[in-house]
């Protein structure tokens, strides 16, 4: 699919974003900055910002404990997802969600899941509101090759299919769920799942690709918005980090080779050298729109600094939408 | 006023709340075919039509076996416009869901920040006392009490069934209803045309002056001949329903409590952590002072229900057992004298 310049330039500037946000994440955890841990997306952010691209603003999107780069890609505003993670009050969710629970239903992002697989069923129902209502929007589901083995995405698949709904079903497969290989947890090929709930399934090989990732899902996409019913898309891809920021496991999982080979493959240094092989952009552009992102990211961390904590009475608001004095 | 019934009334709920609103849909196993006499619109069973022809298969949808994903797919159609009953059939299948209960539908308006409501209600029945055994059987409620987030009705009669059901479809909080089989053939002159009963808010079922019974779902109409047993013996008792158990109307419980000074509460749910424990709890934390004599909680004990009627209908709080331990607080004294007899 030919797509515009300034959709090619947009595509960059959202993989640098989750590539800066989440390199300046990772500081921050081992610096103490941010509670807790995060999951970052550097290395997939192809197969994050492909998916995202393909859909319009309206779309909706769920995803998972790799959970930045999916409301990023989908348009996010960098500020309040980084006071988030520091769990100040102008986080995206107020400071009660964190990195693992990020939502901001401004572009439609309903909410990350620190539940493997526990958000699709969520997608689902947004792709059965849009049916019932007829507003044409898709839904999205992210989630990792872990995920594929849980039953919920099967019974998600099924009733998508037997009622139509306008849905992707986007597996990002990183190859190890956490330290467990793929392969030795799951049979068979996962896209190959979705001729048995009589939807089309494509495997990605080359996730590290936005262009390729894009035009895999954009045909779901317009599938769905079609009202033709769901898709699976599986997309291969691996994270360039630890599962999590300061995870030091004993056992080296991943031989160096393999993951030398994946390193060559980043797909924000991938998509630079096409921008400028192609003549869409000469250096002084994308060195420039690194600059930018750099300094939004900036602005975000600084956003978050500058932020105030939650006040306590926080942790006793939004439990319903109305308070009626529940024992506290 | 029309005479009706307990599932009439559930039926009317839903269908006056479909008509008022486009938004309202109901989902779940064997709706389409009313397998459970609740999508018939009338004072009874069968009444006004069935469902799908009203409201056509947009709106009314049988769903496969997939417990997880009707109850998150309902989180998500209602986070983003739609406003479903979930037909769940027996209290027991929300056990396959309850990662979707409590990570997702009770904790996305939180973790989110205020940003998700999830106006969606969860309907389903207790078949207990029916020989249904112990995969069928059960009183789950009060495991789902202790995750905020989600509200909980527990009708005991046709007028609190409906109105409280429409209350739950037009709240913007997912609600739970546990509805008693035991319950459903009962019949009462209800108010007609729409009306709404508020959550929290207590029924005084009786008046009394000796004792206060909190009863529950369908301890309510045992608690009642309990108290007309009761009445003969010359002890006059108080009947209070909670109706809804989240929120729970503490207030009413406490200050009939401070009049009589004695409390006895029947739930059908087990004894652990039961919601006579936690009605029990607030009691004693709260009116202390006001207490002549030990609480005295009347559940099913903690085993499962076996499927033998010879040993099932033995477990259940009964008139007979509420009336025992009525008899037992008031003739207890504690404070000044002897003490009062642990039996």
């Amino acid at each position: 699919m030919t797509l515009a310049n300034d959709i090619l330039l947009e595509m960059q500037r959202r993989m640098l974003r989750i590539r800066y946000f989440d390199e300046r994440a990772s500081k921050m955890v081992k610096r103490g900055e941010i509670p807790g841990t995060v999951h970052t997306s550097i290395g997939q952010e192809a197969q994050v910002v492909g998916a995202c691209m393909a859909l319009s603003e309206i779309d909706y999107m769920t995803g998972n404990h790799r959970s930045h780069g999916h409301p990023i890609g989908k348009g996010a505003k960098l500020g309040p997802l980084m006071a988030e993670l520091v769990g100040k009050a102008t986080g995206v969710c107020g400071g009660k969600g964190g990195s693992m629970h990020l939502a901001d239903f401004k572009v439609g992002s309903l909410g990350e899941s620190g539940i493997v697989g526990s958000s699709i069923p969520i997608a689902t129902g947004a792709a059965l509101s849009s049916k019932i209502l007829g507003t044409g929007r898709v839904s999205l589901a992210f989630f990792g090759d872990g995920a594929a083995n849980q039953g919920c995405l099967y019974e998600a698949m099924n009733l998508a299919s037997v009622w139509e709904l306008p849905i992707v079903f986007l597996c990002e497969n990183n190859h190890y769920a956490l330290s467990t290989p793929a392969h030795t947890v799951t049979a068979g090929v996962i896209a190959e799942r979705a001729a048995g709930f009589n939807m089309p399934g494509v495997r990605v090989e080359d996730g590290q690709s936005v262009l390729t990732v894009y035009d895999a899902v954009r045909a779901a996409v317009d599938r769905a918005r079609a009202n033709k019913g769901p898709s699976l898309v599986e997309v291969m891809t691996y994270r360039f980090n630890e599962h999590s920021e300061g995870l030091r496991l004993a056992t080296d999982y991943r031989n160096a080779a393999e993951k030398e080979s994946w390193l060559k493959r980043d797909p924000v240094k991938m998509f630079r050298s096409y921008l400028l092989d192609n003549g869409i952009a000469d250096a002084s552009i994308l060195d420039q729109l690194e600059a930018e992102v750099l300094a939004e990211v900036e602005d975000a961390v600084q956003f978050a600094e500058d932020s105030p904590y939650p006040e306590p009475s926080v942790a006793f608001k939004d439990i319903y939408t109305e308070s009626f004095g529940g024992t506290q | 006023m029309t005479v009706t019934s307990y599932l009439g009334a559930i039926g009317a709920a839903q269908r006056e709340a479909m008509e008022a609103d486009e938004r309202v849909i109901i989902i779940g196993e064997d709706v389409e075919a009313n397998v459970y006499g609740t999508m018939g619109g009338g004072k009874s069973r069968a009444d006004k039509g069935d469902f799908l022809q009203m409201f056509g298969s947009n709106r009314i949808r049988n769903t496969p076996i997939s417990e997880e994903i009707m109850v998150g797919a309902a989180a998500g159609a209602a986070m983003t416009g739609l406003r479903p009953i979930v037909d769940l059939s027996y209290s027991t299948f929300l056990y396959m869901a309850m990662d979707q209960f409590i990570n997702q539908v009770a904790k996305s308006r939180y973790m989110f920040g205020g940003q998700a409501s999830l106006p969606v209600v969860f309907r389903s029945a207790m078949f207990y006392g029916l020989s249904t055994a112990a995969h069928h059987s059960d009183r789950p409620y009060p495991m789902f009490m202790n995750v905020p987030g989600l509200k909980i009705m527990v009708p005991a009669s046709p007028t609190d069934a409906k109105g409280l059901l429409r209350t739950a479809i037009d709240m913007d909080d997912p609600v739970l209803s546990f509805e008693a089989c035991l319950l459903w053939g009962m019949k009462e002159d209800i108010e007609d045309g729409e009306f709404r009963i508020p959550f929290g808010v207590a029924r005084t079922v009786r008046q009394g002056t000796d004792v206060t019974i909190v009863a529950i779902s369908s301890a309510v109409p045992q608690a009642v001949l309990a108290a007309q047993i009761l009445e003969t013996e010359g002890i006059s008792a108080e009947i209070i329903d909670p109706r809804t158990l989240v929120p729970l109307d503490s207030l009413a419980i406490l200050n009939s409590v401070a009049r009589t000074g004695r409390l006895v509460i029947a739930d059908p749910a087990n004894r652990t952590c039961g919601a006579a424990a936690e009605i029990s709890a607030i009691v004693s934390e709260l009116a202390f002072d006001c207490l002549r004599a030990p609480i005295i909680r009347v559940t099913t004990p903690d085993t499962h229900i076996p499927f033998s009627p010879a040993i099932e209908k033995q477990l259940y709080p009964d008139s007979i057992k509420i009336a025992e331990a009525v008899r037992k607080v008031t003739s207890a004294r504690i404070g000044a004298g002897a003490p009062a007899r642990m039996n």
